[in-house]
């Protein structure tokens, strides 16, 4: 009796220390494919979405933005997408978001995902406020940079003037022609993709990436002294000095430290 | 037969409903089994999704809660695997790799593999522990019924080879495996439904223990009591499905309701 007890519980130990061990495994492969699913990042969401980590969490993968949206512009990420599985997205290039007053997409999310209040002031829907991303204009593809003269991208724009601004310079190449260059204005920008969407390269000289991918932040210390309202940022900014490991020596020291130079 | 029939006509109409509201507007439910909009009103959630989200961290909305709370109680009453074998659109894949495997005798022929029915415990709990270290929805993201459900309504992609992937599993590696031993939310809906009222009852008296129904019963296990004594399964592993009523010549097996009052009787 007590030897047919002892086997059992060395049985139950040894199935336990199996199957927490075949757990472990499970656990690592699982994982590894999950954390694709967290650093795909560079992908634009529906207007109102919270910011990726967050919307991964809260994301049902329901796809009720993506049957409310009018265009068919929203997808649900499919397997071989490369995409966090069955969220929704958008490729502007393929189909933009076409910023429908009502916004259609975010009332119908059921998690709040998609966020009603981001694009709301004073009670009404404002697409406006959507930040979908931002637009980027890369320079030395885009032909309204060459000279030849092209405003596909600012035409484009809903907010006309506003997210795309005309930058005008006189050709010193030829000396009698200008030069109209497309300039995005990141604060206005929405990341509609309809400027990707209508820029007529071969592939688009202007692209809508993620805002937190594309945007800098220039921090307390640098303040604009000429506008009154940056100037109370001064108020915000915390005391004390950045230390850097160079900061640390006096600076006659570190002006003068040969070391690396005659060898 | 009817009930096979009745399973497979509620398995299509749920998914030609889903279809229907995003492919031709007809909105009597839209979204898909993750979460739903019934009438345009009344909405439903899966309550596994829901959790592993509470897990990862995320804020859960009234609605999806309220959606939640109504798929919940639904399956608490009628037996929480019906959704394994009445809507879940896995189950069509699974049957249809048992049933080849029945004809082709290869249960008879294979070597059996041993596989405990508690993996799906430990992929449930798996999930649950992912969710919360990752903060994703751990499952969801790979969730083959997810994939097979939203392929049909939304797009396949390379869905189609998890479907595969799952069919041959059954077929070649293990009988019933994926639905049997390791999907987390069978385990998870054998939870909610343990307590359920709609329960299969045994007769001995009627019982000529040919074993029929243990043949086609997916979660074996349920069945002990065939030839053995009168009573109603109360495993929660046990689907609904009906097979068991369906295939038994001596009418020893029906569906009942549980009675709580002449259980503590006897």
């Amino acid at each position: 009796m007590q030897k047919s007890m002892m086997s059992d519980r060395r049985k139950f130990i040894l199935g336990m220390a199996r199957a927490a061990g075949l757990a472990g495994i499970g656990a690592l492969v699982w994982s590894s494919v999950l954390e694709e699913s967290v650093h795909a990042s560079l992908l634009l969401r529906p207007p109102g979405a919270l910011d990726e980590i967050d919307f991964l969490k809260t994301c049902i993968k329901c796809g009720l933005c993506v049957s409310a949206c009018p265009y068919e512009t929203l997808k649900l990420a499919a397997p071989g997408d490369k995409k966090p599985m069955g969220t929704p997205f958008f490729e502007a290039r393929e189909t933009p978001c076409y910023m429908c007053p009502d916004i259609p997409c975010v009332p119908v999310c059921p998690s709040g995902a998609l966020d009603v209040a981001s694009v709301t002031t004073d009670g009404v829907l404002d697409i406006n406020l959507a930040q979908m991303g931002v637009a980027v204009v890369d320079p030395y593809a885009c032909i309204a940079f060459w000279g030849i003269q092209c405003d596909a991208c600012y035409r484009a724009c809903p907010l006309l003037d506003q997210a795309i601004v005309l930058e005008y310079a006189r050709n010193e190449r030829t000396g009698k022609h200008a030069y109209l260059k497309p300039v995005v204005v990141p604060d206005i920008c929405t990341g509609c993709g309809m400027c990707e969407n209508a820029c007529i390269t071969e592939k688009a000289s202007i692209t809508v990436l993620p805002r937190e991918v594309v945007m800098g932040r220039a921090g307390d210390h640098y303040v604009k002294g000429w506008d009154k309202k940056d100037q109370e940022r001064v108020k915000n900014a915390r005391g004390g000095i950045t230390q850097t490991e160079i900061s640390k020596r006096s600076a006659v020291d570190s002006l003068n430290d040969s070391s690396g130079l005659f060898e | 037969m009817r009930y096979l029939i009745s399973r497979r006509i509620t398995q299509v109409s749920i998914i030609l409903l889903y279809m229907a509201a995003n492919i031709w507007g007809v909105k009597i439910l839209e979204g898909n089994l993750s979460s739903s909009l019934l009438l345009g009103t009344v909405p439903l959630s899966d309550p596994f999704a829901v959790l592993q989200m509470f897990v990862a961290g995320s804020i859960i909305t009234m609605d999806i809660f309220i959606g939640a709370l109504i798929i919940t109680i639904f399956y608490a009453l009628i037996g929480g695997r019906m959704f394994c074998s009445w809507v879940c659109p896995i189950n069509i894949v699974t049957d249809a790799a048992n049933l080849l495997r029945r004809k082709l005798g290869i249960s008879a022929i294979q070597k059996r593999v041993y596989m405990s029915r508690n993996i799906r415990y430990w992929v449930l709990g798996l999930s649950l522990l992912l969710s919360f270290l990752m903060g994703l929805t751990a499952f969801e993201l790979i969730s083959p019924i997810s994939i097979l459900h939203r392929g049909l309504i939304f797009g396949m992609g390379f869905g189609l080879s998890v479907v595969l992937i799952i069919f041959f599993f059954d077929l070649l590696v293990h009988e019933n495996g994926w639905c049997g031993y390791v999907c987390p939310l069978g385990g998870f809906y054998s939870l909610i439904g343990k307590y359920s009222l709609i329960r299969v009852a045994h007769n001995t008296q009627k019982c000529t223990e040919c074993m029929e129904c243990k043949v086609v019963c997916p979660e074996k296990e349920v069945l002990f009591m065939v030839g053995k004594s009168s009573e109603t399964v109360e495993m929660g592993a046990c689907t609904n499905c009906a097979r068991c009523i369906e295939v038994c010549n001596d009418d020893a097996l029906n569906f009942s309701i549980r009675s709580y009052i002449n259980k503590n009787r006897s």
